[in-house]
């Protein structure tokens, strides 16, 4: 992928721009319920600027279904006001949206510098080993995604992994095999949570 | 005289976060009582005779943008940044989990200065925890009449809405926050017109980092001569410092700036020292962006303006301490990852550039480097700084440049042995199938 008179062609890269959108999946509306959520949120902002509750829009179809399909964002258009191409301009930015299926939880492993330094990448290495897939991958069993993600903003607490919006901390490398089978034990019970709420 | 804590003195209290403790205990919404009695323009003054200058990173005072607001347009906004994505910053963090009233107080009094009646909280999608709590207590100071209409009887309406970002670090740039919040890509726009004329909307905007909006209150209540006496000449007030990595006692600790970094790293109240006898290697000391200070450099204040005359920035405050284990190349490597990651496209120095780096220090990593590939590194580096519209350009080729000027002989080390030479044990076994993908 590198254009760079002075250095070789490496082999293809994951890179944003490459990044497929997703297939037009089965209709899709919202149920009554997020419809209200959002009819209340677009109230925050100006009359004439919806597009700003668009976050929160594709927040709510991911919640409903999983994952933004074609269909969705089409949906999202017509509720916001926009054309598809604009909120596909925004789903394919923001790293939180999702346009293929995903598992049920989604382990994010932080991998920057903080959580590096004391064993996140060998976390990873112990959940791809446990679940027997790479980062990036879903289990068969549609049970578990893992991915890799940029610094969650807890590095005194490293390393950190974030299971869909539950925080889990200071999860060691010795543990993170155990902790897979307590999160399916367990379930939620199993996620330390933000280590300042523990004392209340 | 021994530092009082203002920011964080209950945080690790039960119940800290709720209104009533905020009432009872900690002086709530005093602040906002005394403010709604002066006149605007006067609050300006106050924070400008402060000193107090922009948490975020930057360290500009804050008064001074207030005042830059265009006071002839309606309707104006406060953009609070709470897109805290900085590696190694977790302060706001604590601040909203455990003290969200200190900020809903200092939103609505920096409203009352600009004379702004909503004021936005972009908060970053991962901070979903966090969010649920500020939520709730939002609702509450609706309900205590401390937000809403006719607040506290003054005849001024203020309101406050928390946004949710959705993982995007180039958000907290804060023309970025403001195309985000707008509901576009997380992009930064051209400078000028800047936010405080043409921001969000196209309205005067003030965009505001949390800790720095919740100093607002405690500089109402005591005074700008308390807040400027705390710490040295123009980096008055208390500062909150986020110390990570290789320390026996990471954690968020509050001091004034006259405290050295050697204090923070080894100090008893803060990290007291290195975590497994190792020797000290390295710090960052302003979140990833900054270049590093070697442990000659360390007797120096953690102020905005001691840390720049040391060589480095203070940034976001964002400590991260580096052992005699860590590999500068690795280093500059995984923090590459970070910017190649999270930079947002749209300048070509950027976008590639990244790119190139983070490719060029895989390969001096994995030990298939050449020698002509350092100096290539330092090239492209120099041709990513000063050549982008945001800081991002210089923050994501300063992990390159400084640990070259301090460690090259590293990376030539990597080049002659082609191989790494400090492959430490808490790196991955197997680097293929952890983070470099």
């Amino acid at each position: 992928m590198s254009f760079h008179p002075q250095m070789e062609y490496a082999p293809a890269q994951f890179h944003r721009s490459q990044r497929k959108l997703a297939d037009e999946g089965p209709p899709f509306a919202y149920t009554p319920d997020n419809q209200a959520k959002f009819d209340e949120n677009v109230t925050r902002y100006p009359a004439d600027q919806r597009k700003s509750a668009i976050l929160f829009a594709l927040y709510l179809a991911q919640g409903q279904q999983g994952y933004i399909t074609g269909n969705a964002m089409t949906f999202v258009a017509g509720q916001i006001g926009c054309s598809r191409a604009d909120v596909e301009d925004v789903v394919s930015y923001y790293t939180m949206f999702y346009t293929k299926p995903v598992g049920k939880r989604v382990l994010n492993v932080c991998r920057t510098l903080s959580c590096a330094l004391l064993g996140a990448e060998r976390v990873t290495e112990a959940l791809s080993a446990k679940l027997g897939i790479k980062p990036g991958q879903t289990t068969p069993d549609g049970e578990f995604t893992l991915i890799e993600v940029e610094c969650l903003g807890a590095c005194d607490r490293a390393p950190v992994v974030m299971v869909n919006d539950d925080w889990h901390e200071r999860l060691a490398p010795e543990q993170a095999g155990q902790f897979i089978d307590d999160l399916k034990a367990r379930g939620a019970a199993a996620f330390t949570g933000c280590h300042l709420k523990v004392e209340t | 005289m021994a530092f009082e804590p203002v920011l964080t003195s209950f945080v690790r209290e039960p119940n800290a976060y709720t209104l009533d403790f905020y009432l009872q205990r900690a002086r709530g919404y005093e602040g906002l009582r005394k403010a709604l009695t002066l006149q605007p323009n006067d609050l300006i003054e106050m924070v400008k005779a402060s000193g107090l200058r922009g948490r975020g990173g930057a360290g500009f005072p804050t008064g001074l943008k207030w005042q830059f607001v265009d006071k002839k347009t309606e309707p104006r906004y406060i953009a609070c940044n709470a897109d805290e994505s900085e590696p190694g910053t977790f302060k706001d963090h604590v601040l909203m989990e455990r003290n969200p009233h200190l900020l809903i107080e200092g939103c609505v009094i920096s409203c009352y200065a600009i004379g702004a009646k909503v004021a936005y909280i972009y908060i970053r999608g991962e901070f979903f925890h966090v969010q649920q709590i500020l939520e709730a207590e939002i609702e509450k100071a609706y309900k205590a009449g401390f937000l809403g209409k006719n607040i506290l009887g003054s005849g001024f309406d203020c309101d406050v809405y928390v946004h949710r970002g959705a993982g995007a670090y180039e958000a907290g740039e804060e023309t970025a926050l403001i195309e985000s919040l707008e509901g576009k890509r997380a992009q930064p726009r051209i400078k000028p017109p800047f936010p405080a004329v043409a921001g969000l909307y196209q309205k005067p905007t003030a965009v505001n980092n949390v800790e720095t909006l919740c100093n607002v209150p405690p500089i109402v209540l005591n005074g700008p001569e308390w807040f400027a006496g705390m710490g040295p000449e123009k980096n008055g007030g208390p500062k909150l410092f986020c110390i990570s990595g290789h320390v026996k006692r990471p954690g968020v600790y509050e001091a004034s700036m006259h405290t050295t970094l050697r204090e923070l790293i080894y100090g008893e109240p803060f990290a007291q020292g290195m975590a497994g006898g190792k020797k000290f290697k390295a710090i960052i000391p302003g979140g990833s962006s900054v270049p590093l200070l070697l442990d000659e450099q360390l007797d120096t204040p953690a102020s905005f303006d001691g840390v720049q005359k040391a060589g480095s920035l203070l940034g976001s405050a964002g400590l991260i301490v580096l052992d005699e284990t860590v590999c500068m190349v690795w280093l500059a490597m995984n923090l590459l990852h970070f910017y190649r990651h999270e930079s947002c496209g749209k300048c070509t120095p950027c976008r590639e550039g990244g790119n190139w780096l983070y490719q060029l220090l895989q390969r001096v990593e994995a030990g298939e480097g050449r020698m002509k590939d350092i100096d290539l590194l330092f090239g492209v580096a120099n041709n990513i700084v000063g050549k982008t519209l945001c800081a991002f350009g210089d923050a994501a080729a300063t992990p390159v440049l400084t640990t070259l000027k301090l460690f090259r002989h590293e990376f030539e080390a990597h080049v002659k042995e082609g191989r790494c030479t400090l492959p430490s044990e808490w790196r991955a076994k197997h680097p293929v199938l952890a983070g470099h993908h």
